[in-house]
């Protein structure tokens, strides 16, 4: 069971290794990138391939670690016993399963996304370091362990928001996701829009290209921009031409709307394609 | 089996574990990496490096320890087979008419091919790395990159050798070493550790009296109240030096600048010129004409305010202790006097230099600034950025 890449994913060779090194090992791996080059998707194609099924847990600011493993809701629990409800009797019934709890009862082995765990608060991670080491955690207030039956395929990704602790990070692979170079871009707009014109692609990277390498750029347009603006290109029906015109006054590329989303870099952007061409004469 | 890399990577500072090595054993044991160095070399990257700014440090030590590898390689015989005349040739082209006497002194070029075919037999079967055996830009003569960058590889032919350079040869993470670049996000990301602390326990919250007051309000029935989430409450007063010394550190101190302000929502900031005297101006332009001085700016800010001061203190140091001193106009009062209010009213202060760190020992007005600051005074790197955010915090 050997991960390498998808239909719909091109994965590079450090990616395979590092993804096969985490599923052969049982260990969680933590990936990073600049944001849009297919984190969360890594995940969601992993599941694909392997044919397992994927559980997702989004990480936001306010998440805390117990939430994954499982949650007692005593103010329903309060809220029933003023009513008479019979349920009350049973504290299972007001102990809400996390994600973690399904991924390690779940019978085949799944896929668990721990999706920006950076968002979290600081101690997030360290909350988890020995559920995510031994894969089995313990419930108080029923007095039971919940044990991982097979050990799932972890998969965090994080934005670099916040610094992970070094315990946390000892215990996970790390994947660093490189900004594609031209011919692995080439291949992920094959991927994802088969059958598409060469010279389309060929002009649109082209551009894309020298945007990226525009200098003081507040953001950079990421792989999914690109393919966006792919998309939009082909819904438009320009004709590939349309990208290298050299008329006056189209200093900017169309629709680059979904490349530059800050006014500021438009504006930096055109400055320098006005220079470039007056240099040109 | 590894252990002298391990070491090596330790002592370039990429903080690898042990538990990370043994990780990278079992890996191996387990099968994971076939048996090509640059599978090897992926899942070395992926267990040992756990930050995307040690990636760099790692590719070194790995260039060095394992150069040369792939010819060494089990089974494989070791072939030397250099055109002798190409490599005079080449030799003639570098090398120095010094260098040349040199090799003389060796023995001669037949002295030479044979000293190199017996390390080459010598070599076999080792492959730690070290700087006698034939590897990269060493001391030995011998190995790729010996006598130019371009290098003079060994037994190489091409079928052997996929790719003349190799992944961690070619060193595409070394922008991400945190003592090199600095941009916007990178630099938004740092300041957040102000925010981090300041954010720290921050959650939805239950309002229990507010609670148990609505539910008896309520007969008895359940009303829960919940408080809203605490924000972020940094307030930060900017300083910055402009002008003069400071022209060349423009694009790093506007980055720092327009990351600062999608940070911190308290945030205000003033320019001062090489040192803060009584007046501070919110427009460079009309500098002379719309000021505000700087006693109103220690009265409207409260002491909770954290200051941060960027300039590069490089000046007369007369310009810090004499009154009168300014280059600009007549000072009353010393600089050190206005800095030690200020600092006074605001404990809570860092200095940000965007000259590098090494060569403040050279310039007085740096120490005299320093030493004023109380030694608070950090690089304008990610890494300096990160350590006053620190201090900031404390």
């Amino acid at each position: 069971m050997k991960f390498t890449g998808t239909e719909s994913y091109v994965a590079t060779n450090d990616l395979n290794v590092a993804v096969n090194a985490a599923i052969a090992l049982e260990r969680p791996l933590l990936v990073k990138g600049e944001p849009g080059t297919g984190k969360t998707v890594l995940a969601i194609e992993i599941a694909k391939a392997l044919n397992a099924p994927l559980l997702t847990w989004h990480v936001k600011s306010t998440t805390k670690a117990q939430q994954g493993l499982y949650e007692y809701d005593a103010v329903s629990r309060l809220r029933d016993s003023q009513l008479g409800d019979e349920r009350v009797k049973d504290i299972r019934n007001y102990i809400k399963k996390g994600k973690l709890w399904e991924a390690f009862t779940s019978d085949v082995r799944p896929v668990l996304l721990i999706d920006e765990i950076d968002k979290a608060d600081i101690e997030f991670p360290n909350d988890l370091l020995l559920e995510l080491d031994r894969m089995e955690f313990f419930v108080y207030e029923t007095g039971e362990t919940i044990k991982a039956k097979v050990r799932p395929i972890i998969v965090i990704t994080s934005n670099n928001e916040k610094e992970l602790p070094d315990a946390f990070l000892r215990r996970c692979f790390f994947h660093y996701i490189r900004f594609p170079d031209r011919e692995t871009m080439e291949q992920i707009v094959e991927v994802h829009y088969p059958g598409i014109q060469k010279t389309l692609v060929r002009d649109a990277l082209n551009i894309f290209y020298d945007i990226r390498e525009t200098p003081g750029l507040k953001k950079k347009p990421s792989t999914s921009e690109l393919l966006d603006w792919l998309k939009l290109l082909m819904a438009e029906d320009l004709p590939p031409e349309a990208l290298r015109t050299k008329e006056q006054g189209k200093l900017i590329p169309p629709l680059a709307g979904a490349l530059l989303k800050n006014e500021q870099d438009v504006h930096l952007f055109e400055r320098l394609a006005f220079i470039a061409r007056r240099e040109r004469g | 089996m590894f252990i002298t890399f391990f070491l090596e990577l330790r002592k370039a500072k990429v903080p690898a574990t042990l538990r990370e090595y043994l990780t990278l054993i079992e890996a191996m044991e387990k099968g994971v990496p076939e048996y090509r160095v640059e599978d090897f070399y992926y899942l070395a990257r992926a267990t040992l490096v756990k930050d995307e700014r040690n990636l760099d440090k790692f590719d070194r030590v790995f260039g060095q320890c394992f150069n040369g590898l792939e010819f060494i390689g089990a089974g494989s015989e070791i072939t030397a087979e250099i055109p002798e005349e190409w490599l005079r040739k080449l030799a003639e082209k570098v090398l120095t008419e010094e260098e040349k006497r040199q090799i003389e002194a060796l023995g001669g070029w037949d002295k030479l091919m044979e000293t190199l075919k017996k390390r080459l037999e010598e070599q076999k079967g080792r492959h730690q790395g070290g700087n006698k055996w034939i590897g990269t830009a060493g001391t030995s003569p011998f190995g790729a990159y010996g006598y130019n960058p371009e290098g003079v590889r060994i037994g190489q032919d091409k079928s052997r050798n996929r790719r003349a350079v190799k992944v961690w040869d070619k060193r595409e993470y070394k922008n991400l070493d945190d003592s090199v670049e600095i941009g916007t996000r990178n630099i938004k990301i740092a300041l957040r550790r102000l925010r981090k602390f300041a954010r720290e326990g921050a959650e939805l919250e239950l309002d229990l009296p507010d609670t148990i007051k609505s539910t008896a309000a309520n007969a008895g029935y359940l009303d829960i109240k919940m408080v809203p989430e605490r924000h972020n409450k940094v307030k930060v007063l900017l300083l910055f030096d402009i002008g003069g010394s400071m022209d060349d550190h423009i694009r790093v101190t506007e980055e720092l600048f327009s990351a600062a302000r999608a940070e911190f929502k308290h945030m205000e900031f003033f320019y001062f010129h090489n040192c803060v005297y009584e007046k501070l101006w919110k427009d460079n332009r009309r500098r002379h004409t719309e000021f505000i001085p700087t006693w109103e700016v220690l009265r409207t800010y409260q002491h909770e305010y954290k200051i941060i001061f960027v300039g590069d203190a490089t000046m007369s140091p007369y310009e810090i202790v004499q009154p009168g001193g300014s280059v600009e106009h007549w000072n009353e009062e010393a600089g050190s006097v206005w800095m030690q209010r200020l600092l006074d009213t605001y404990p809570k202060a860092i200095w940000l230099n965007p000259v590098p760190e090494k060569y403040w020992d050279y310039t007085p007005s740096v120490q005299l600034m320093r030493q004023i600051m109380g030694n608070r005074m950090f690089p304008l790197t990610l890494d300096g950025i990160e350590r006053g955010m620190k201090e900031l915090n404390r």
